[in-house]
């Protein structure tokens, strides 16, 4: 294959990952930083710890452990041999996986910071407006908190068109399943192919500006004054 | 229109508060709650609309939104009750028609009946022309205006009015007090108004009930309360009555206004209101004087003829608060005790009420 061709599955398979990512993240992050801003259980501090590690941790760590629990003698391993799916480690499945848990601190906490400032009192007028709780999330809470889930949107997606070792990990480099633009540049620069890897680097680097740009536009228009 | 009391016992231990009270609100006219802040009014409030909890019963008629005894508490979703807060909390996201038809989308009524309470509360509060506006940029008054309709728009069985000027400058509250006090014309359910101000207490209030650190220290209607010991005590140098009557005649030439009072009349302001219409009369003790003839020849021109019911001795032993029956109507008149006994009055005196100064209010 040319260069070219190999840059355009590459850039094809990270949006269709940042993609899916984004949306799960979504649908896992806003009920977590609901009960998150919420609760005053004593398991609130662990759970906000564990959602930090992916911040700290260097993301080959991050990756070697989710190879692991995906891999032949890892729990999810196991049980999707034994619901017959096989192996999800180096494949699609198993890099949303691993791109859901890298980026879970860029989803939970621009949400789980709209809510909090948002405080109980906009609920409890719904409440005197005889909305049912659930009602009153939909309603009001996830409407007034739509530039925090903005927010994370835009990072979930940026941070996953922008990670390396987490993919490299538990993905392997396989062309057109698990090679996305940050290991084709890898293997660009490997293969001494410093033309191509310059052209898809700086590609990323001005998708990458225009993203933030897009935040801060979008913001704007949404009515929030903070990042 | 609701004929049944509210009854209310509620009791909560916090840690460096405990709120104990038991008190009957009547089915209709304004109940105040009034005390300083931290007596407890703003929890009692919210525990009657089920947003904090406290041990007791809460009952409004036939039904009962909490009752610790048969483990009832209703949530405040399906408590019928509007609830203004002390800023607006108008929903930011949604223009001021659809905050006004937030609640009424939630009720199982007609379109027909929905219709027509969302008019009414429009009309009410005079916020037809605001409809379409986005809530941001209103000023304090009509957001806290809007805030009245969408609570009424629900038909409440009650309303239930957190300090709703509290947040606003003097500017702003001159501006929504006239349909605060429309409301309390016109509206037909019982209306608990929580507040630390004596001039909006003077201005709404049919009855009072007066906390203290949690408890209630004194509760009456408007009258009895506003000559209460512990009233005048708590309103200081503000201490004072209210006279519920009608104008009489208007003086073209001079611009007063004449009041019926009592045995008498009362010169007051031409404020622009009709005869007959009914209005409201602030006189405050410090600016009744007490003599023993009707003086002929004074700036005061407002005299009006009294017996002496009660005198009560003030925070300073030099002072004594003077309760002088003028037929149906009683004046405050704060003095020393050093004129009463020049004048020699005690109980039982005839005395003349001399008035330096009497606003109207309503």
């Amino acid at each position: 294959m040319t260069p070219s061709a190999d840059s355009g599955a590459a850039i094809l398979l990270t949006l269709q990952l940042a993609a899916i990512t984004t949306l799960f993240l979504l649908l896992l992050a806003t009920p977590l930083a609901w009960w998150l801003a919420r609760t005053s259980s004593r398991w609130r501090g662990v759970i906000i710890a564990l959602i930090t590690l992916p911040l700290v941790l260097p993301p080959t760590v991050l990756g070697f452990y989710i190879l692991l629990t995906l891999g032949p003698d890892g729990w999810i391993g196991n049980l999707t041999q034994s619901l017959g799916l096989g192996l999800l480690s180096f494949s699609f499945t198993g890099l949303v996986i691993g791109s859901v848990f890298f980026s879970l601190p860029f989803a939970v906490y621009p949400i789980l910071y709209a809510f909090e400032m948002l405080g109980r009192r906009p609920l409890e007028v719904a409440a005197t407006l005889r909305a049912k709780p659930l009602d009153a999330f939909f309603s009001v809470a996830l409407p007034l908190a739509k530039p925090g889930l903005l927010t994370a949107s835009v990072l979930i997606f940026a941070h996953t068109v922008g990670e390396f070792g987490v993919v490299l990990m538990i993905g392997g480099d396989i062309p057109g399943e698990t090679r996305v633009i940050a290991t084709q540049i890898f293997g660009y620069v490997e293969a001494m192919e410093y033309e191509a890897a310059h052209r898809l680097a700086a590609l990323m680097v001005a998708f990458s500006f225009v993203m933030l740009m897009a935040l801060t536009r979008l913001r704007r228009r949404a009515g929030a004054a903070l990042p | 229109m609701s004929t049944t009391p509210m009854v209310l016992q509620l009791a909560l231990q916090r840690a460096n508060f405990h709120l104990a009270i038991n008190i009957t609100v009547p089915p209709q006219g304004v109940t105040v709650l009034f005390g300083p802040s931290g007596s407890g009014k703003t929890t009692a409030l919210r525990c009657i609309a089920g947003l904090e909890r406290a041990s007791g019963r809460i009952a409004i008629g036939d039904e009962v939104w909490q009752d610790d005894q048969r483990q009832i508490f209703v949530p405040t979703w399906q408590r019928e009750l509007g609830f203004v807060f002390q800023e607006a909390s108008l929903f930011e996201h949604l223009d001021v028609r659809r905050n006004l038809e937030f609640g009424l989308n939630r009720l199982r009524i007609e379109r027909q009946a929905a219709r027509l309470a969302l008019d009414a509360a429009i009309d009410l509060l005079g916020i037809g022309s605001l409809l379409d506006r986005s809530t941001v940029n209103l000023s304090g008054g009509e957001k806290q205006r809007v805030a009245i309709a969408r609570a009424l728009v629900t038909q409440p069985r009650i309303l239930l009015l957190d300090e709703p000027l509290a947040s606003l400058d003097l500017a702003r509250r001159k501006e929504i007090l006239p349909w605060l006090e429309r409301l309390h014309r016109e509206l037909r359910i019982p209306v608990i108004y929580v507040t630390h101000s004596l001039d909006e207490l003077a201005r709404l209030a049919d009855h009072v009930v007066m906390l203290d650190q949690g408890r209630v220290s004194t509760s009456g209607n408007l009258q009895a309360i506003c000559t209460h010991p512990i009233m005048a005590a708590a309103a200081g140098d503000e201490a004072g009555v209210v006279i519920e009557s009608t104008i009489q005649r208007i003086d073209r030439e001079f611009h007063l206004a004449e009041v019926g009072c009592g045995n008498g009349a009362l010169w007051v302001r031409d404020g622009g209101v009709p005869a007959d219409a009914p209005i409201r009369v602030r006189i405050l003790a410090r600016d009744v004087s007490l003599a023993t003839s009707a003086q002929g020849s004074s700036t005061i021109q407002n005299v009006i003829s009294g017996v002496i019911e009660s005198i009560t001795d003030e925070a300073h032993a030099s002072q004594a608060l003077v309760t002088v029956r003028c037929g149906e109507a009683i004046l405050l008149s704060r003095v020393t005790h050093r004129a009463l006994a020049a004048l020699q009055l005690h109980t039982g005196s005839p005395v003349w009420c001399q008035v330096k100064s009497a606003a109207l209010i309503d």
